[in-house]
């Protein structure tokens, strides 16, 4: 059992990727009760941004002095990509059956996948990303590489800085009373269009953040990395309870480390050897999910989604 | 090019079905009437788009050039050789619509092609059926030429039209095997494939070769390919005290699994098969120092029998090189034209009316030196040069370690 530290720390660090992903499933599902499933090629698009602002720096850069230009690139190109879906291809839909956008969010994520690989040069495969050099860290019992450092710091300063935007300030509050109920927040002078279009980029941002953290955990991005990832995000974001903010990071956790476990133990138990490998960590992922749902069908935080009908 | 291809074949179906008249009303002025000679196409199938599409020129290059050549030399009098190349993305469906495209086209004597396997079982019944023989520089699925049962010893040939120039993957598995304990001296493993028809087929006849020498198996699990973390699973790795890891894959997974065995700490090399064997494996994994893969056949470059292709290959000014696939494909497509030479010896200089089952009889008995080596073809359409070669990354670089002709 002594890779045990290790597996937890791999499982956290992906966790903490599903989590900043979710939240961007989260936050529009709890606003207009639309799965933006373009979501996962929107945090696509932050990698390929922030290492485009990569490549357009002089060679022989010090990652650690330009990573917070990466992650800005990163995160204005994921914005302006999740605003202008939300303009064009979500907002001309509104009031429309629920089916018309969930197939209008494929039609988009294809788009943009096959968007990405047509104009980027070398997208055809994979792509290396920039990464820390130097030896990594011992943390009790755990090898965590460099790159790991960011995401593990990143999460929870983004959910800190989430947490006191949506309660502290004006237009916090003002997304709380649209979640609420919209036509009432309209009547009471909320725009709620400009606060819809806030969901989306506040969440296209933090897949942005996630997508940094990604290229430099794996060492590269490629144009279909999205769909997965976001796949598994989505997941989190209902495991946690969808809307709910703190349910999607804690169900990103949840699932990253139980595919960790997963992976490293299920092999172990006993008439189970056959279902333990890395192949089949998807599949317990998945097994958790339905069990967290039978007991739990509002997801492990819960949502007021229910008293809203 | 398309219209090229398109008006060349076209003109060569005019040309062919004047023929075929001729010899319908037995006028003896037929035959080599005026100089004109009878147009012969060698089909093309291979990604000429797409991820894998740098292999897949290489390959309609490649086959090109061994028309040209042949027509240059005259090899078969009175006629002439083109290719009809198509692209199949690397997709089965739209390989199969090739293959009909090219039974349909009655021309096509001879199909070079595909790359990958899976494609290939898309195209072996249609072909089959049409009696038109397929020669793949490529494919290394073991199934293809000798059954879904060839693990348990029991060969059986699927489809009579399907030959390769390249050697099985039952070869390749037990060549990396005998390399990975008897050179590099390795005897501790832990075994990875990706459960697709190339990984799992490749991963167990290493396990089975590494076995029987005597090295142990210390562990073994699959990865979904998609993946891209694989640190579970390295963490197990590092468990087991294995001194290498032998990846049954395609690099696109392998190249973040060997870094991220690397960047661990366990400081023991990937190994794994052609499916690794790409500049793209190095370029995506920066700690690739020491991995070690094998390939089929001798690095072109060493062999003399290759040194007059690459001189024509340069000399024919191609954009794009002849990549690890070019001296087999040369090779395949030069098959098809001696056997489309012996089928014409043997028919008084014509060809005769059953001209594809003819060209497929005679492949059996095809035998020449080529780019790769000496060239034939065994009861299940294998060939019979089963050169291997071992690369070790040194420098950024495939480096060739050793090479043999390797019979299990």
């Amino acid at each position: 059992m002594h890779e045990l530290p290790q597996q937890l720390a791999n499982g956290l660090i992906l966790g903490a990727m599903y989590g900043l992903i979710a939240i961007g499933y989260t936050m529009v599902y709890g606003i207009v009760q639309l799965i933006n499933f373009a979501h996962g090629e929107i945090f696509m698009i932050g990698g390929f941004g922030a290492y485009t602002v990569w490549t357009l720096l002089p060679d022989g850069s010090s990652l650690a002095a330009v990573i917070p230009l990466m992650i800005l690139g990163g995160i204005l190109c994921s914005v302006l990509v999740g605003t202008a879906a939300e303009r064009f291809a979500y907002r001309p839909l509104r009031g429309a059956p629920r089916l018309a956008p969930l197939i209008t969010a494929i039609g988009l994520s294809l788009f943009l996948q096959q968007l990405v690989w047509a104009f980027y040069p070398d997208a055809k495969s994979d792509i290396s990303f920039p990464q820390f050099h130097g030896d990594p860290f011992h943390v009790l019992g755990a090898t965590v590489q460099r790159g790991d450092l960011f995401v593990i710091i990143a999460a929870p300063v983004c959910m800190i800085a989430l947490g006191w935007f949506v309660n502290r300030t004006r237009s916090g509050r003002g997304m709380q009373a649209t979640a609420q109920d919209p036509d009432t927040a309209k009547l009471m002078g909320i725009n709620t269009d400009r606060i819809i279009v806030m969901a989306f980029a506040i969440g296209a941002a933090f897949a942005a953040v996630a997508a940094v953290g990604y290229g430099l955990h794996n060492g590269q991005i490629g144009f279909r990395m999205g769909f997965i990832m976001g796949l598994k995000a989505f997941t989190a974001a209902v495991l946690g309870g969808i809307g709910n903010l703190y349910g999607a990071m804690l169900g990103g956790l949840v699932l990253g480390i139980a595919e960790s476990l997963a992976t490293g133990y299920m092999g172990d138990v006993p008439g189970m050897d056959l279902f333990g490998g890395g192949a089949w960590k998807d599949v317990w992922a998945f097994v958790l999910l339905i069990v967290v749902l039978l007991i739990r069908p509002q997801g492990l935080l819960g949502e007021r989604v229910a008293d809203r009908a | 090019m398309l219209i090229l291809t398109t008006v060349l074949t076209t003109g060569a179906l005019t040309l062919s079905a004047c023929g075929s008249r001729d010899d319908d009303s037995g006028d003896d002025k037929g035959g080599s009437s005026g100089g004109k000679k009878t147009t012969v196409v060698i089909g093309v199938d291979a990604p000429i788009t797409g991820d894998l599409s740098a292999l897949g020129l290489g390959i309609r290059n490649s086959a090109e050039l061994a028309t040209k050549i042949a027509n240059k030399q005259d090899l078969v009098p009175g006629f002439q050789f083109k290719i009809q190349a198509l692209d199949d993305q690397a997709q089965p469906t739209i390989g199969q619509q090739n293959a009909t495209k090219f039974i349909g086209n009655k021309d096509v004597l001879g199909v070079v092609g595909p790359l990958n396997s899976n494609v290939s079982q898309s195209m072996q019944k249609p072909f089959n059926d049409a009696k038109l023989t397929q020669v793949s520089p490529a494919n290394t699925g073991t199934e293809l030429t000798q059954g879904d049962n060839w693990k348990s010893g029991d060969k059986k040939r699927p489809f009579a039209s399907f030959f390769r120039t390249a050697t099985t993957d039952q070869i390749q598995g037990s060549f990396a095997a005998k390399y990975l304990h008897d050179t590099a001296k390795i005897n501790k493993v832990y075994l990875i494939d990706d459960q697709k028809t190339y990984g799992a087929g490749l991963a167990a006849s290493f396990k089975d070769t590494f076995t029987k020498l005597g090295g142990k198996i210390v562990g073994a699990d699959h990865i979904n390919p998609d993946d891209r973390d694989f640190n579970s699973v390295v963490a197990k790795v590092k468990k087991t005290g294995a001194k290498a890891v032998y990846y049954g894959g395609e690099y696109p997974a392998a190249g973040p699994l060997s870094q991220q065995l690397k960047d661990s700490g366990a400081k023991i090399p990937l190994m794994g098969g052609d499916g690794i064997y790409a500049a793209d494996f190095i370029k995506l994994n920066k700690k690739a120092q020491g991995d070690l893969a094998t390939s089929v056949g001798a690095p072109v470059e060493q062999l003399d029998s290759a040194k007059k292709f690459i001189s024509d290959y340069d000399a024919a000014g191609y954009k794009d090189g002849y990549e690890a696939y070019g001296g087999g494909t040369y090779d395949a497509a030069w098959s098809i034209i001696e056997a489309v030479k012996k089928v014409a010896a043997d028919n008084d200089g014509k060809l005769p009316s059953d001209a594809r089952a003819k060209v497929l009889e005679a492949m059996s008995t095809v035998k020449f030196s080529g780019v790769t080596g000496d060239i034939s073809f065994d009861e299940y359409g294998d060939t019979t040069n089963t050169m291997m070669t071992a690369y070790q990354v040194e420098g950024g670089k495939w480096v060739p370690k050793k090479s043999e002709v390797y019979k299990p």
